[in-house]
């Protein structure tokens, strides 16, 4: 098992440890409910330092991308982030990635429980010259603030004008006088910053953001709470809305397709599934009743298995009402279709909705 | 938190009070600190007989469900009908607001292979 730079930290202030994805990472600290509120109305401090950090240089890295990777990684401005899929031969999904162009190179971003099956990927398929790779998983942090103060809280100790960067853009600056990719990125739904520094830097940078912004209520929060959040925010989790047989198209993320690009990996079988239009897809469920939906019920439509749940939770944001991702049948897929939820033997009756269940007021 | 002296307690983490041949049942505090906050608790209908030790129902926090054991055997004459829209009452208050059913004692006896505060305490220290 695995510790980030911030384990002690973690293990200092009382919170709950579980496993994930080969690292002892932080579940909860006060209570996954009173971290998500505390995200979504002040901000929320996250050890993100589990997920893979891949460095990408070369002349060739854009167009090499671009040939293993659904969304354009070319047209990419500096300083710009991009989200991006890679998909196997039949349009399956081996990871969901964030790229981010940088002055001197790229920095991708996979998912910890994938880290390791990513980085063989991009191994076998690296080209003979124009592309080196270096893995930095586990030696560089991330520590992300997430949440509607969560600017004027960085400012204080950024040297780089927080306001003016856009969404999915970043700049290589300072916090705390620590060398710093800042990048106006996240994964809660709500406004806030990843920062990517040296693993060492990590411990001091926590304790300094925590202490000083605590009167104004920022809080460390676990991976729970940030499970919560993303799904109300319709942001899907690998291994849950996506795997190797769900696809991008399945997951209702087209819009991150580029099939007007000459080739990439998959790119034949995402195209037919979009134009037979017969496959099976990511809908959101409200559920009436108070029972929670959880991962792996069977979905029901008139008596008939349509599916099942691939993500479910009680959601503050969406009035405290059960709100679950499910993969179900084309004919069960309409908004405002009625379906069946079974649990623990009972059907509770639920309702497809449009994703995301929450959007934050702009 | 110190255990109540006046309650009995099982293994699985369940106390209950007896008053005569009536029981209230609940989970201790180390169960719901280590649930952690609780969304939704299901309970056996008023009427039912339950067995000691059988599984009665759930409790479901943010991220688990988990199984709910009665400690005594009995008929459910009373489940508290408040937690439906305020489960979080287990996490405040679990041997007040947050009890969960009262039933009717078949066999006092059963009383005697529970738990007493003291020695759960020690259970509660080991599990956590």
């Amino acid at each position: 098992m695995r510790r980030t730079a911030l384990y002690d930290e973690h293990a200092r202030a009382g919170a709950r440890i579980v496993p994930f994805a080969d690292f002892e990472m932080p579940v909860q600290y006060e209570g996954i409910l009173k971290e998500h509120d505390a995200v979504r109305h002040r901000a929320g401090l996250f050890d993100l330092s589990h997920m893979g950090q891949f460095w990408l240089t070369g002349d060739m890295v854009a167009p090499w991308a671009d040939t293993l990777t659904v969304n354009a990684v070319g047209t990419m401005k500096p300083l710009q982030a991009r989200y991006n899929l890679f998909c196997n031969e039949g349009g399956g999904t081996h990871d969901d990635t964030i790229f981010y162009r940088l002055e001197e190179g790229w920095l991708l971003v996979v998912n910890a429980s994938n880290a390791e099956k990513m980085w063989k990927h991009l191994n076998a398929h690296l080209p003979p010259t124009g592309v080196a790779l270096e893995n930095r998983h586990g030696t560089r942090a991330l520590i992300a603030i997430q949440g509607p103060r969560s600017v004027e809280m960085l400012q204080a100790h950024a040297d780089v004008d927080l306001g003016s960067m856009r969404y999915y853009f970043c700049r290589e600056g300072h916090v705390n006088g620590v060398p710093a990719v800042i990048a106006r990125t996240g994964y809660t739904g709500e406004d806030g910053f990843e920062l990517f520094v040296d693993a060492e830097e990590a411990p001091g940078l926590w304790k300094a953001l925590l202490s000083e912004h605590a009167a104004e209520g920022l809080v460390a929060c676990g991976l729970g709470a940030r499970d919560v959040l993303r799904l109300e925010a319709g942001m899907p989790l690998y291994g849950h809305e996506l795997t190797e047989a769900i696809t991008p198209v399945q997951a209702g993320l087209k819009w991150a397709l580029k099939l007007d690009k000459p080739e990439f990996v998959g790119k034949d079988a995402l195209a037919l599934q979009l134009d037979l239009d017969r496959y099976s897809r990511i809908v959101g469920l409200v559920m009436d009743g108070r029972a929670p939906a959880r991962e792996g019920y069977t979905v029901w439509l008139d008596g008939r298995n349509v599916g099942s749940i691939r993500s479910g939770s009680i959601a503050p944001s969406v009035g405290n009402k059960n709100v679950a991702t499910a993969l179900v049948a084309p004919e069960a897929a309409t908004d405002g279709t009625r379906l069946g939820v079974e649990i623990r033997g009972v059907t509770q009756a639920a309702t497809v909705v449009p994703l995301p269940f929450y959007k934050r007021a702009k | 938190m110190a255990q109540p002296e006046d309650l009995v307690y099982s293994k699985e983490h369940e106390w209950a009070k007896v008053d005569g041949d009536s029981a209230t049942i609940g989970v201790t505090d180390y169960a719901q600190n280590a649930l952690g906050d609780i969304v939704y608790v299901e309970l056996p209908k008023v009427g039912a007989r339950i067995a000691q030790f059988a599984n009665v129902g759930v409790i479901e926090s943010v991220k688990a469900v988990s199984d709910l054991y009665t400690p005594i055997s009995g008929e459910v004459v009373e489940v508290n009908e408040a937690l439906e829209n305020d489960p979080a009452a287990v996490n405040r208050d679990p041997y007040g607001a947050g009890w969960l059913l009262k039933v009717k004692v078949s066999d006092p006896n059963e009383i005697k292979s529970l738990l007493s505060a003291a020695d759960y305490e020690k259970i509660a220290a080991d599990a956590g």
